[in-house]
């Protein structure tokens, strides 16, 4: 974000910073780390507190928890079958590890940790391992069959396999990319409306209120939109697990 | 909480389906965003990872094999045939889904 010299500066709000003082420093504890911990806190409270009437009846903590809990279930075991349940744990922590990192990023002063390719990656990673080791663990050697379809001709052999390698391993990258690059956009387009709101508000008199005006105008539809992007690419991310578990379970 | 009691499950879903706060039938489709935004990010996204792992591959079979420039090349095209073949599966539908 070159485009005003130094008055725009969009990109210094994803910088690291160490928290916690020299403990923090001398073992690099930054502030992604500490909303990382945040964000788990709050799912394990938001269970554990939200279900500890065990009402019929749910109350306001408890309906969000049991909400979040069928929505993820009926998720897997829509796109993975009966098989999916065992999964289910896995692709539920990850939905709420991501949904509450996009938004807790939403809150003023609060870090996006899911807006660092670190973090993504290492998520679709952890996602690529586990669905290869499940595949590898059901089906044995015949998983190397999902690189070579059936009724191919045996001709075209050296073509079609490290193509579709290639096609198998871009899968933590189209996923991490995806995440990553959603939150970074966004979160680059609030901080270049809000600093428009600065600048314009700053000129004099009526002009600079009701010029800077509009941007705020944008920017509260920003951040509408945000909100729903946050929910959005959580549950991308957790749709599109839950279809890479069901290729290794099923493997076609 | 498993017992139909004169039907209430099914009322209450088609009520929900009707007010559209549920996707209607077992959200067909994958139930991916379908927007043309949505869409058009994905492929785009599809394209490029695939390129990239396709020149990663490439440089560092290179840089072992010391045969630069030729497997980079070699690998660059099958990096793109890759991203060709992630987005047509983006559009056709999944081979054994509905099984």
């Amino acid at each position: 974000m070159a485009a005003e010299g130094k008055a725009i500066d969009a990109l210094s709000q994803f910088e690291l910073v160490p928290v916690l003082g020299a403990v923090g420093r001398s073992v690099g504890f930054s502030q992604a780390s500490a909303h990382m911990l945040l964000a788990v806190g709050l799912i394990t409270g938001l269970m554990i507190w939200g279900m500890s009437r065990r009402a019929v009846v749910p109350g306001r903590l408890q309906a969000v928890a049991e909400s979040a809990y069928e929505f993820v279930h009926d998720l897997v075991v829509g796109q993975v079958g009966d098989e999916g349940k065992r999964f289910f744990p896995f692709v539920f922590s990850l939905f709420m590890f991501v949904l509450f990192g996009n938004l807790l990023g939403m809150l003023p002063y609060a870090f996006t940790f899911t807006s660092h390719i670190a973090v993504t990656f290492a998520l679709a990673a952890v996602v690529f391992i586990l669905v290869t080791v499940v595949a590898l663990a059901i089906h044995g050697t015949h998983f190397f069959s999902y690189f070579f379809p059936e009724g191919a001709p045996k001709l075209l052999a050296p073509l079609i396999i490290p193509i579709e390698i290639i096609s198998y391993l871009s899968r933590p990258v189209s996923l991490s990319v995806r995440l990553f690059a959603n939150m970074v956009a966004g979160h680059v387009m609030l901080k270049v409306f809000a600093t428009f709101v600065v600048m314009i508000g700053s000129a004099a008199g009526i002009v600079g209120i009701l010029g800077a005006a509009l941007p705020l105008a944008v920017n509260v539809a920003l951040v509408g939109f945000e909100l729903l992007v946050a929910f959005l690419q959580a549950y991308v991310f957790a749709i599109l697990t839950s279809i890479y578990l069901h290729d290794a379970v099923h493997l076609h | 909480m498993g017992d139909e009691r004169d039907g209430f499950e099914r009322r209450l879903r088609e009520a929900r389906a009707r007010q559209g706060l549920d996707k209607p039938a077992g959200s067909s489709g994958g139930g991916l965003p379908t927007g043309p935004w949505g869409i058009g990010f994905r492929a785009g996204v599809e394209v490029v990872s695939a390129l990239v792992v396709g020149i990663v591959i490439g440089l560092l079979l290179d840089r072992w094999l010391g045969t630069w420039p030729w497997l980079f090349l070699l690998f660059f095209v099958a990096g793109s045939a890759a991203g060709i073949l992630n987005v047509y599966r983006l559009f056709s539908p999944r081979r054994g889904r509905r099984e």
